[in-house]
Parts: C-alpha cells; structure tokens; sequence
C-alpha cells in the first residue's frame, strides 16, 4: 500500500518550483497592475481626501475654539472696563456731590451770617435812632429839671428864655466836651 | 491561475467599497480598511521613508502588501487552499516591481552618484574595492530581488506543504488505515488545525515583512549619503 503510494508520487512529472511558467508570469503581472492602478487611482486619494478633511476639521475645530475664547476673553476685557467707567463715574459724581453740598453749605452759611450781619446793624441803628430821641428828650427834660431846681435854689426865674437856654446849652456842651475827653 | 484574478476582484471590491463614502467619522467596516491603510501608510512608508517620500511610494507599498497579504491569506481558505504567492510569478513580479523601484528612486535621487556610491562606497580604502565592489553588485543587484521572492514563495510554499501533509496524513490514517491509527489521525488533524492558524500569522508577517524591505531599499536609495 504505502510503496503504491510512493512509486505513484514518483512517477508524476518533476515540476521545478523555481522555475516560473509564461503564464503564472502573465497571471501575476495583471493582478499586480490592477491593484496598483485601484490604489494608486481610487483608494489612496479618497483615503488622503479624506485625511486632509479630517485634519482640516480638527484645525477647524480648534481655530473655532480659539476665536470663541479671544472672543469671549475681549467681552470679559469690555465688561471690565465698562465696569471700571462705571465706578470711576459713580466716584466722580460723589465727588460732585460732594463739592457741590460743601458749596451750598457754605452759601448758606454766608447768606445766614450776612442776614445776621444785616439784622444786627438795623437793630443797632434802631438802637443809635432811640439813644437819638432819647437824648434828645432827655436834654430838652434835663434842661426844664435843671432850670426849676436852679429857679428853686435861686428864687429867681429863670425864665428868660434866652439867657436860660444859653445856661443850659453851654452845660450841655461842658458836659459833651468833658464826655469826649473822657473818651 | 484564474484564482489570483479573483481574490484581486475580492481586494478591489473590499476597498472600493470601503472608501466609496468616506466619513469622517468613520463607522466600522471603512475604519477596519483605513486601519489596514494606515498600518502601511504610517507605520512603514511614512516612518521608514518620511512624509514626501513616503507618500510618493505608497501606491507601491500599499499595493505590494494588500496583494500580498490577500494571496497568502487564500492558502487557508476552505475550498481554496492554496495560496496565491507560492508559486513563484507572483513574488518574483513583486521583487521585480519592488527593483525598479528602489533603482528608479536612486537614480533619480542621485542621478550620477547612485550607482558610484552603491558600488564604491564612499570612505572605504580603494584596495578594498577589490573586494567590497563585487560584493556590493551581488547583494544589492542579485540578492535582493532574489531573496524577496524566495522568503516569500518558500514561506508559502511550506506552509502549504505543512498543511497538504497534515490533513493528508490524517485522512490516510483515518480512512485507508483505520484501527488504532484513527488516534495519530487525530493528533495530525489537530496539529493541521494549529498550522491554520500559525498560516494566518505567516501571511500578515510575510506582507508584512515584504512590503518593510521594498521600503528600507528604497530608503537607502534615497539616503544622502551611502
């Protein structure tokens, strides 16, 4: 049995495997050239395309998420200042009010004094215009008293009135001069 | 023969529709194709040959190893069994394609220098040419094409041999002998099934390790300096 099997592998013609036939040559050459065409035509640009787009996308992506951020980033710089005007405006209307209030508080206070001044000087003056008629009522009664009392004393009227009022006013004038020198 | 025509329809087809609506969210069977993609794209031709280089040969590289890997894979394939790269026009056309290739770019990297410095390198005392320029042809001009094509063809080759005498050999134990010889058949079942699985690992390794050497050779071409 296994000798039949042996003479009968034997007796098949001796192929050299080293050796290639024209047409395994032929065989080998189409497919070779046919893939090479598909991928070099077909797969490997849909493949670098689609490379590219994916490369592009992610770029994409990422430029996109950068603007968002510089823009996000330029809002938040904007609210800032906005927010700094804010306070420095709100500070500078303090100020205002500040100046302003310390103004009017001193108008006021002028004004005030100046009607204090005022009414102190009507009333002085109303004071000087009473010494005035006091003075004068009183000399006039002073010169009347003096004149009775001295007739009294005298017993002699006095009642010319021109040597009586003459008596009278030059006391009157002693009296002033020697007010003036005491002075 | 006509079944490399096949498995390339299967290739073309998964990767036409693959990328026929690029999302760029991509849902799952477009992310399984730009995950194959990108494995070429990044991790050979970008990281070996740089961004301009790389995509300027990545038609190749993408080609060599989606050709690869599906011809080995139909080696495992129920029905098919056998794959597509071990007999040898397919890996030998793919060397041949990978030479030009490396040759094109040197030559056109480093019009007049290419071959100068690939056969006298520079800095070597030039009694020692003697020696190195001989040595230098072989392996850059002969070796390379020729051990890419017989790493690849041997590795398939085997590895369809392995299976053929594994599952063979347990129908022969299991029909034709009969008795106690059913139990070897099982364990030789059970280690064809093993080598199925280890064939998957060896087809990815293998385009894998394919499509890295055509880019480190077309990366020395390119380098500045030999």
């Amino acid at each position: 049995m296994l000798e039949a099997l042996i003479i009968a592998a034997e007796e098949g013609e001796a192929v050299n495997p080293l050796i290639p036939a024209w047409y395994d040559i032929v065989y080998s050459i189409i497919p070779f050239l046919l893939v090479l065409f598909v991928f070099w035509k077909v797969v490997l640009p849909r493949m670098q395309a689609t490379l590219d787009e994916r490369s592009a996308k992610i770029e994409g992506g990422i430029k996109q998420a950068e603007s968002a951020q510089a823009e996000a980033k330029a809002a938040l710089e904007e609210y800032n200042k906005l927010l700094a005007e804010a306070r420095a405006e709100a500070s500078k209307i303090r100020e205002q009010a500040r100046v302003d209030g310390g103004a009017i508080l001193a108008d006021l206070k002028e004004q005030a004094s100046a009607e204090a001044a005022r009414i102190t000087a009507t009333a002085q003056q109303q004071i000087e215009a009473e010494r005035q008629a006091a003075l004068v009522s009183l000399r006039a009664e002073v010169g009347t008293l003096a004149l009775d009392l001295a007739s009294g004393v005298i017993g002699e009227s006095l009642t010319d009135d021109k040597k009586a009022t003459a008596i009278v006013d030059r006391f009157l004038a002693d009296l002033e001069a020697s007010e003036k020198a005491a002075k | 023969m006509l079944l490399r025509l096949v498995i390339v329809a299967v290739l073309i087809l998964v990767f036409w529709l693959g990328t026929r609506k690029m999302q760029l969210v991509p849902g799952r069977f477009q992310g399984t194709v730009e995950m194959g993609l990108d494995l070429v794209r990044v991790n050979i031709a970008e990281d070996l040959l740089g961004k301009k280089d790389g995509r300027r040969f990545l038609p190749l590289l993408t080609t060599i190893f989606f050709l690869v890997l599906f011809m080995n894979l139909t080696g495992i394939i129920p029905g098919i069994n056998i794959a597509g790269t071990s007999v040898i026009g397919l890996p030998l056309v793919l060397a041949v394609a990978s030479y030009i290739a490396f040759i094109y770019a040197g030559l056109r990297k480093h019009p007049g220098a290419f071959l100068r410095n690939a056969l006298f390198p520079p800095g070597v005392p030039w009694p020692l040419y003697i020696i190195v320029t001989p040595i230098e042809f072989v392996s850059m001009f002969i070796l390379r094409p020729i051990t890419l094509t017989l790493r690849l063809l041997m590795n398939m080759v085997v590895g369809h041999l392995l299976l053929v005498l594994f599952f063979s050999a347990s129908a022969f134990f299991m029909t034709d002998l009969g008795g106690g010889w059913i139990l070897a058949g099982i364990g030789t079942q059970l280690f064809g099934v093993a080598f199925t699985f280890f064939e998957i690992l060896v087809a990815v390794l293998q385009a894998y390790v394919f499509t890295l050497l055509t880019a480190v050779y077309l990366q020395l071409a390119l380098a500045e300096e030999h």
